[in-house]
């Protein structure tokens, strides 16, 4: 499905600006400067567009905390540090219509009245990073950006900077630690970006998938975009599926699209005549879901709190009867307890203990306590620190020992147990 | 600025805008414990030991960092919040080193003090704790063990917005952290003892000072340093009547927290090369002798010299008490008018924009006041009597215009007690009680943190019996007010 952000996929060369105009691109520039900041903010609420980073805050509501008039300048920062496991949409966007995002940024900036924006990318992206640096140079060598936009007298800069390698850069009071040249870890809040933000300015941070939904929202209208999805969960997202299915890949639908579909018939089933046993819906920091519950929830924000789990940042990865879920879960915590920046003590000290736990677990077996031990050291790290990469251990850490407690029983061994699948 | 009243614990307290939950606890007495907040430093909010339940607030919100608004309610002794301590303490533990045997913080350590208070559980770590390097020389004097450092970038916030030197960061990432000057170089601020002190736990600790006492064995005298005209106010930590460290204390008009490296460092002299007994020069030797026959020998003396034709010289890091008594004892009773300092004047003295002012002696103020003159002014005289020491340049003048040096009080050994005929011990500051003013006009007080070496006696005392002696009739002196 081609909906709002895939509809140049496919095209042959679809991330160069002539293809991009000849498409339909850059049509929004007309409406948008006809427009108030005010209005486009408005604009952006009354689409009901929420972050499609992973937090899901409305973005026109986020907008709206900028105070103007401060004498400092506002900036823009696109957050395209894309790291969550299981997700690889932003890097779709990146490659193949880097253009769209452009123009987003263009109204994102516009609305917010900033003059400067960057665009924070992970730095382990090479070609995703080498066609959004074209798409940068083509619209700054055609005036769409530099002083002057679309001859309107408006100035916007847009900087590229590559991060080194940090999931935590993708917090965004990281990025922006980042970008101002320090170790990437989160700050403290209050204050919030929106006040004291990049340099001490009002500061927007937006996912790529966020920003690039944009131009559809100005040149079609809010409405448009809601004739999409459900009443708290206006608009269409961008699904990566990866895992057990016979056709993974990056998938646009409406949100409240049910999951069901997206893994049978969008992406083909679980091939080799296997059983579903468990998914992943919205990358690895979210409450895990079972089969049952898989194929009863729907893709939007509400369905998936009410299953106990979250949309997220739309990662989803679909496990058949053949994986391990406890060395599912010792996969996670390796990846939380490596990427955990250290600056507070319950996530340094509580992901690195969960994965030593699940470590000797999976080697010699474990006692009912190690088990109650990891729920404890959960609960003792959500909510208790600076940032939620303790939370995106802690909750699915939770979820597994709660839905899959046959996996957790086969190893109350203590003792030597070979595990199925390899350990790094 | 107007008051905001809120609630801590069921207790109500007014604070003034913008203080912080934990400060607003501090004022009511009530504790709320912390690694990372200093009040000195800025707000890292990272070892989430002060965290607190405020109603209304969803998540537990850390104290440090919580601007109190009007009628706030705050709880910090509930059963969740004594669970959230437990569990700090435990995390941080887990990977923490078994080293209190050996550890110099031992007994001034947050770890142990709030593991008695808020903890007292048995580990159920059962891993294998991560290692790190135990001895890193940081430069400055400056020891860090990583395995016992607890990341709360006390250290690396003191560096940057006090030393006003970047010179720490935290490198690696999870539980690999470790605090690191850059790769290759060196601390190397003026200030870097202070992070000593502030360290919660045994990460950082001092070269001078590791492994030489207990802490619990140490008493505490509070005083002023003499290091230079700055007098920050200071701990003498001693036992024994041994110094065995200073260490800087609370005065937020002198020094806020904080004191130099070089006056941290300058207490060996209390401990080293101490005159302890009176001595005469005996046909060219130094000999021990009682204070009877040290009276007799200068009474001897300046027998047959007329006295108005002394000179006195006093140290500028003399005791206010001890200047006066020395101008009340020249005026009155050698009746002479040749009154001078001498002071501590090294070449190219260290100063900053901070606490090190480029005048190395405590007490120049007072010298001034009293209009004591610059020994440069002496042209001649019959015998001079050095209270403390002479500057070397000072000794040489004195010696190219061959004034016998008749007298000399003082605490060490140096040029002119080797030189002087008869020689009275005298305390340091560390073991008397009396006043410095600083640079800035401050009259600080030292404390006497035990008797002085041997058979030192103040100069207020001695110059009272010297008085006696020479004009015999042990009448009531008028010395200073305060001795």
């Amino acid at each position: 499905m081609s909906l709002v952000l895939t509809n140049r996929i496919g095209l042959k060369d679809s991330h160069t600006l002539s293809v991009y105009e000849k498409t339909g691109g850059y049509q929004s520039i007309q409406k948008l400067f006809s427009m108030t900041p005010q209005g486009v903010i408005e604009e952006v609420k009354t689409s009901g567009l929420r972050g499609r980073g992973g937090a899901g805050f409305p973005c026109g509501l986020k907008w709206s905390f900028v105070p103007q008039n401060t004498g400092k300048p506002t900036y823009l920062c696109v957050n395209a540090d894309e790291s969550e496991p299981g997700t690889f949409k932003d890097r779709l966007l990146l490659e193949e219509d880097p253009h769209q995002l452009i123009e987003g940024i263009l109204i994102a900036s516009y609305a917010i009245q900033s003059h400067t924006a960057y665009i924070y990318i992970r730095g382990e992206f090479d070609l995703s990073y080498r066609r959004i640096e074209a798409a940068v140079k083509e619209a700054m060598t055609k005036g769409y950006l530099g002083k002057n936009i679309f001859n309107r007298g408006y100035e916007l800069k847009v900087t590229i900077h590559r991060g080194a390698g940090a999931y935590i850069c993708g917090e965004e009071t990281a990025l922006l630690e980042s970008l101002e040249g320090k170790k990437g870890q989160p700050r403290i809040k209050p204050p919030f970006p929106a006040v004291v933000g990049l340099f001490g300015c009002p500061t927007v941070i937006n996912n790529v998938e966020t920003i690039a939904a944009l131009p559809f929202i100005i040149t079609q209208g809010a409405q448009s975009y809601r004739k999409w999805g459900t009443e708290k969960s206006p608009g269409t997202k961008l699904f990566s599926v990866s895992g057990h299915v016979a056709r993974p890949g990056n998938y646009e639908v409406p949100l409240g699209y049910p999951l069901k579909d997206l893994i049978y018939k969008d992406c083909g089933g679980i091939p080799g005549g296997k059983k579903l046993k468990a998914v992943i819906p919205g990358g690895s920091s979210v409450p895990i879901l079972t089969a049952l519950e898989a194929e009863k929830v729907k893709l939007d924000y509400e369905s998936l709190q009410e299953f106990g789990s979250m949309l997220g940042s739309g990662g989803v990865i679909v496990m058949n009867e053949n994986v391990d879920m406890v060395w599912a879960l010792q996969n996670l915590a390796r990846f939380y307890a490596h990427e955990s920046c250290g600056q507070c003590t319950p996530c340094r000290e509580g992901t690195g203990w969960v994965d030593k736990i699940l470590r000797r677990v999976l080697l010699t077996g474990a006692s009912e306590k190690d088990y109650a031990l990891l729920r404890e050291i959960s609960e003792n790290m959500a909510g208790k620190t600076i940032c939620v990469l303790a939370d995106a251990l802690a909750m699915p850490v939770l979820s597994y020992l709660k839905k899959f407690p046959e996996d957790f029983k086969k190893y109350l061994t203590r003792q030597n147990v070979v595990p199925q699948m390899q350990i790094i | 600025m107007s008051d905001i009243t809120f609630t801590i614990d069921d207790q109500k307290v007014a604070v003034l805008q913008g203080t912080t939950v934990i400060q607003a606890a501090k004022k009511l007495g009530i504790e709320i414990p912390h690694y990372c907040y200093h009040p000195g430093l800025s707000i890292a909010g990272n070892c989430r030991m002060c965290l607190v339940e405020i109603e209304k607030m969803p998540k537990p919100v850390i104290a440090c960092n919580a601007v109190a608004t009007e009628g706030m309610v705050v709880r910090t002794q509930t059963a969740a919040i004594k669970k959230m301590r437990e569990s700090v303490m435990e995390f941080l533990l887990i990977n923490h080193p078994l080293d209190c045997p050996t550890c110099d913080q031992a007994g001034e350590c947050r770890l142990q003090d709030y593991y008695m208070q808020y903890d007292v559980i048995p580990s159920r770590f059962e891993e294998k704790k991560v290692h790190k390097n135990k001895m890193v020389d940081m430069g400055s004097g400056v020891m860090l063990d990583e395995e016992r450092c607890i990341a709360c970038t006390r250290c690396i916030r003191f560096c940057q917005e006090v030393a006003k030197k970047d010179e720490l960061t935290l490198a690696y990432r999870g539980d690999h952290v470790m605090i690191t000057p850059f790769p290759g170089k060196k601390i190397s601020n003026a200030y870097a003892g202070n992070v000593v002190d502030i360290c919660p736990v045994g990460a950082l600790t001092s070269k001078d000072f590791r492994y030489k006492k207990r802490v619990w064995l140490l008493k505490k005298t509070p005083s002023v340093c003499p290091g230079c005209s700055r007098g920050c106010a200071i701990l003498i930590h001693h036992a024994d009547q041994k110094v065995y460290r200073l260490m800087p204390r609370l005065n937020p008009e002198v020094n806020q927290y904080w004191m130099c490296d070089e006056g941290r460092l300058g207490y060996k002299f209390i401990n080293e090369n101490r005159i302890v007994r009176p001595h005469i020069q005996v046909n060219g030797q130094i000999q021990a002798v009682s204070y009877e026959n040290a009276h007799e020998k200068l009474g001897q003396l300046i027998a047959n010299i007329p006295w108005e034709l002394l000179a006195v010289v006093a140290h500028a890091g003399l005791t206010t008490e001890s200047l006066k008594a020395i101008e009340y004892f020249s005026k009155n009773v050698l009746k002479t008018k040749a009154v001078y300092f001498s002071r501590n004047e090294p070449l190219n003295p260290s100063f900053d924009d901070f606490l090190i002012t480029v005048d190395k002696n405590p007490n120049q103020a007072e010298v001034d006041k009293l209009a004591f003159k610059p020994l440069a002014n002496l042209e001649k005289a019959s015998g001079l009597f050095v209270f403390c020491d002479l500057s070397e340049k000072d000794l040489t003048q004195v010696t190219r215009q061959a004034i016998p040096i008749l007298g000399s009080w003082a605490s060490n050994e140096s040029a002119v007690s080797k030189r002087a005929q008869v020689v009275f011990p005298i305390p340091t500051y560390a073991e008397q009680d009396g006043h410095f003013t600083n640079v800035l006009g401050f009259e600080q007080k030292t404390t006497k943190a035990f008797a002085p070496r041997g058979e030192g006696r103040s100069v207020v005392q001695s110059l009272r019996e010297l008085e006696g002696i020479l004009i015999g009739t042990g009448a009531q002196l008028k010395t200073a007010a305060r001795c």
